[in-house]
């Protein structure tokens, strides 16, 4: 679980992060998202312990990140921005050090070590030196680390950047597992649509400020309005019709029409009772598509003061 | 117990491991462990063929000790490649990050750290060293008493020790490895320098004084450890990204310290200058005492030596001592004397000795500075024993002669030295919140400020007096 209670940092003169509160539970993933320097790695660095907040504070696995540093940097697993590692120990060598480091006896750190290893696909390079490995592994090798310790709380910086998809998609189904095993997890991303397939809540960070926090589904609704649906019919038709109430007409041609509408689930019935009993065919209703891109793009616009163009 | 200090052994694993795999750090530790032995030993062979023919017995008794002490330093020197990248090195390679996210307390990484720094050179020190000694048994020279290889063995760690936590220091406080070299003078010249004063000493053959040698260098790495975990920050580790003196920065840090926002002089020296008094209250109570000591100390022991001496001299002594004298000629004119202790001239003199104080605590943590202090405040001691030796009753003159001016000196000298000692125990506390730039700084305006507040007045009027009234009590008393 992850409580922070506007949480800030200061650098001198500049404010790198002002004011954020974020609630993260078990078997919750909060993606935060934002431009290169919005405060994203503070934040996480102030999760981990690793830097003091100049006001506010933050819990971490029930810990608090000033207090009990020592015990929020044994309960997180972190991956960072650049993956750390060290290129003339092997992998098997790189995580046996971090497993003792966390603690964990000789049999199990080999055991924790080889399913590692093994999931991400990089049991056969296990002896090589790490200098000798691609970006993409030396990536799964630092996620390795992360987890080695199988930590209550992920904070994750980029956890898919340099991987080719196959590798991308491994790490996205091993994010979604440990989702589901009750796991606390963070991830900073501008993968967007990575984001969208994993995240539960989503916080957009600019110069240090949360600008918006909710679900996929509160973001869209609150920053790009209720959800828009297309109606298109069987034939041209001309007749003049009502729109039931909850449902507002945005545009309008002989053989479709665009609504927004306030709750589907009440609202479309209602929409396709009415052309029923005015014997229009309709051949398909159909929720216009966005995206996470489109809020995101929209709320960055609004916080750098100019029109948003879809 | 086990539990805490074994995150530092892994630490130090880690590297050591690391250190073994890098041929930059192993080859130039073989060549100088392997190697100079070998060149010592031809040194030595053509040292001594060289003194045999002037019959210099002492300097070759000496070559062995000191042959020992420079084969013992050099692989000590590859300490420094590998304790000044100790943390810098991780962080240009990002590294760090990880390292510090794992549950190591601050004190366990350092020591980690530093271990695996003396752990390597050490080992080629003391190989290097063994090496020479079994030339030297083979080549029939004379080897060194077992105290004084005890010496030398202390010494070399103790060298280790100091520069290995004095590199740590520096990779700690830098924000690339560029920097961290480029500082690294800061450690290879005063080393250099203390190298050749312990060179000094082993020709001398004082063990005694190389005893204090070898404390003295053991305190100094000793609270060179202190600082660097004093102002070990993991924050700072990750914060700061550019090498830049921000010397803006640096002059309004000073200032709006010196200053403490003060509306006028009067309010500056009530409560900006009063409350820097109130912080160095403890270094003042402190230094009261390091005088007393002082005094103690010097008084006795010109009584009892001094006397000693006068006690065993034999006529022929005396003779001599007469004869030495008269060699001297004619004593200066005392007018000429009388010149030169003019008020400005004992100004300058006085407030050079308390700004040297100042210099020397700064660069030695205090220990230097307090020393200094010490010298000069004991010679109270030692001038009223050797006055009372003389048989003169030491307690008018010092009335007349040394109290008037002494109220204002002394407490300006005490001061001065209680500064020195603050700024010492401040660098190797922990100072939350602030980097060691920012601590100097506070610690330097506050210097700067009882410096010119109180410490130059004081010392003004006490020249004023030492100039114009001492003398003339001086002669009065002294009829």
């Amino acid at each position: 679980m992850i409580e922070t209670n506007d949480l800030s940092k200061q650098f001198h003169d500049f404010m790198a992060v002002d004011g954020v509160n974020l609630s993260v539970q078990g078997g919750q993933i909060l993606a935060l998202l934002g431009q290169n320097g919005a405060g994203k790695t503070t934040t996480v660095r102030m999760l981990t312990a690793l830097l003091n907040p100049s006001r506010g504070s933050a819990r971490v696995a029930g810990y608090d990140v000033v207090k009990n540093g020592h015990d929020v940097r044994a309960s997180v697993g972190v991956l960072t921005e650049q993956h750390g590692l060290y290129m003339r120990m092997s992998a098997l060598e790189y995580l046996d050090f971090f497993g003792q480091v966390y603690g964990l006896d000789a049999p199990e750190r080999k055991k924790r070590s080889d399913n590692l290893l093994e999931y991400f696909g990089l049991m056969e390079a296990a002896k090589r030196r790490v200098g000798e490995y691609s970006k993409g592994m030396c990536q799964k090798l630092a996620l390795a680390r992360a987890m080695i310790h199988q930590p209550g709380v992920l904070l994750l910086d980029e956890p898919t950047s340099a991987m080719d998809p196959e590798s991308a998609r491994l790490v996205r189904d091993e994010i979604a597992r440990l989702k589901s095993s009750s796991r606390t997890i963070v991830i900073c991303s501008h993968n967007l649509t990575e984001v969208e397939a994993l995240a539960d809540k989503i916080a957009v960070i600019y110069r240090g400020k949360i600008l918006i926090q909710g679900t996929l589904d509160e973001l869209k609704r609150n920053v790009l309005g209720s959800p828009e649906y297309v109606v298109k019919f069987a034939e041209a038709v001309d007749s003049n019709f009502e729109m039931p109430s909850g449902v507002e007409l945005i545009s309008r041609t002989s053989n479709s029409l665009k609504v927004r509408v306030e709750a589907a689930e009440e609202s479309n019935p209602k929409l396709l009772s009415m052309f029923a009993s005015k014997n229009i065919p309709v051949v398909a209703l159909q929720e216009e598509t966005r995206t996470l891109e489109q809020v995101y793009l929209k709320v960055m616009a609004q916080a750098k003061g100019y029109e948003y163009v879809q | 117990m086990f539990n805490k200090l074994k995150p530092i052994w892994l630490v130090a694993k880690r590297e050591l491991r690391d250190q073994l795999r890098d041929w930059r750090v192993l080859f130039p530790m073989l060549i100088l462990t392997l190697c100079f032995p070998f060149l010592m030993n031809e040194f030595a062979k053509q040292t001594v063929d060289f003194l045999n023919q002037y019959n210099a017995d002492l300097i070759l008794d000496r070559l062995v000790p000191f042959s020992i002490l420079i084969i013992g330093f050099f692989p000590i020197t590859v300490s420094l490649v590998v304790a000044l990248e100790s943390f810098v090195g991780e962080k240009e390679r990002g590294t760090i990050e990880p390292l510090l996210s794992a549950p190591f307390d601050d004190w366990q990484l350092y020591f980690g750290k530093l271990l695996v720094g003396v752990i390597t050179p050490l080992v080629a020190s003391y190989t290097s060293i063994l090496l020479y000694l079994i030339m030297v048994i083979r080549l029939d020279l004379t080897m060194p008493s077992a105290s004084v290889l005890t010496q030398l063995f202390l010494l070399t760690t103790a060298h280790a020790f100091l520069m290995v936590s004095a590199a740590i220091v520096i990779s700690v406080q830098s924000t690339s490895v560029k920097a961290a070299n480029l500082l690294a003078s800061f450690i290879v010249i005063p080393v250099a320098i203390l190298m050749q004063g312990e060179a000094v000493m082993l020709f001398w053959g004082n063990e005694q004084v190389l005893w204090l040698g070898i404390a003295g260098v053991t305190i100094i790495a000793l609270l060179l450890i202190r600082v660097g975990i004093a102002h070990f920050q993991r924050e700072y580790l990750l914060g700061r990204e550019i090498d830049t003196i921000n010397l803006k920065w640096m002059a309004k840090t000073f200032l709006l310290n010196f200053t403490g926002g003060a509306s006028s002089i009067l309010d500056w020296y009530k409560r900006v200058l009063g409350s820097a008094l109130r912080r160095i209250l403890p270094a003042v109570f402190f230094v009261t005492l390091i005088a007393g000591i002082s005094i103690w100390a010097s008084y006795a022991w010109i009584k009892d030596n001094v006397a000693e001496m006068i006690a065993m001299a034999t006529p022929e002594d005396i003779a001599e001592l007469e004869e030495n004298i008269s060699d001297i000629g004619e004593l200066p004119d005392i007018s000429e004397i009388q010149e030169h202790l003019s008020a400005p001239f004992l100004f300058l003199n006085n407030t050079r000795a308390v700004a040297l104080i100042f210099l020397a605590g700064m660069v030695s943590f205090s220990v230097l500075g307090i020393m200094l202090y010490m010298v000069n405040i004991a010679l109270i001691g030692g001038l009223y024993a050797f006055l009372e030796l003389l048989g003169i009753n030491p307690f008018p003159i010092f009335l007349a002669g040394v109290a008037p001016h002494g109220i204002f000196e002394i407490p300006a000298l005490m001061i001065g030295s209680a500064v020195v000692l603050y700024f010492g125990a401040v660098i190797v506390t922990p100072q939350a919140g602030k980097s060691m730039g920012e601590v100097i700084l506070e610690l330097l305006a506050d210097w700067a400020k009882i410096f010119i507040g109180l410490v130059v007045p004081l010392l003004a009027i006490a020249a004023l007096i030492e100039a114009y009234i001492s003398p003339s009590l001086l002669l009065s008393v002294m009829g």
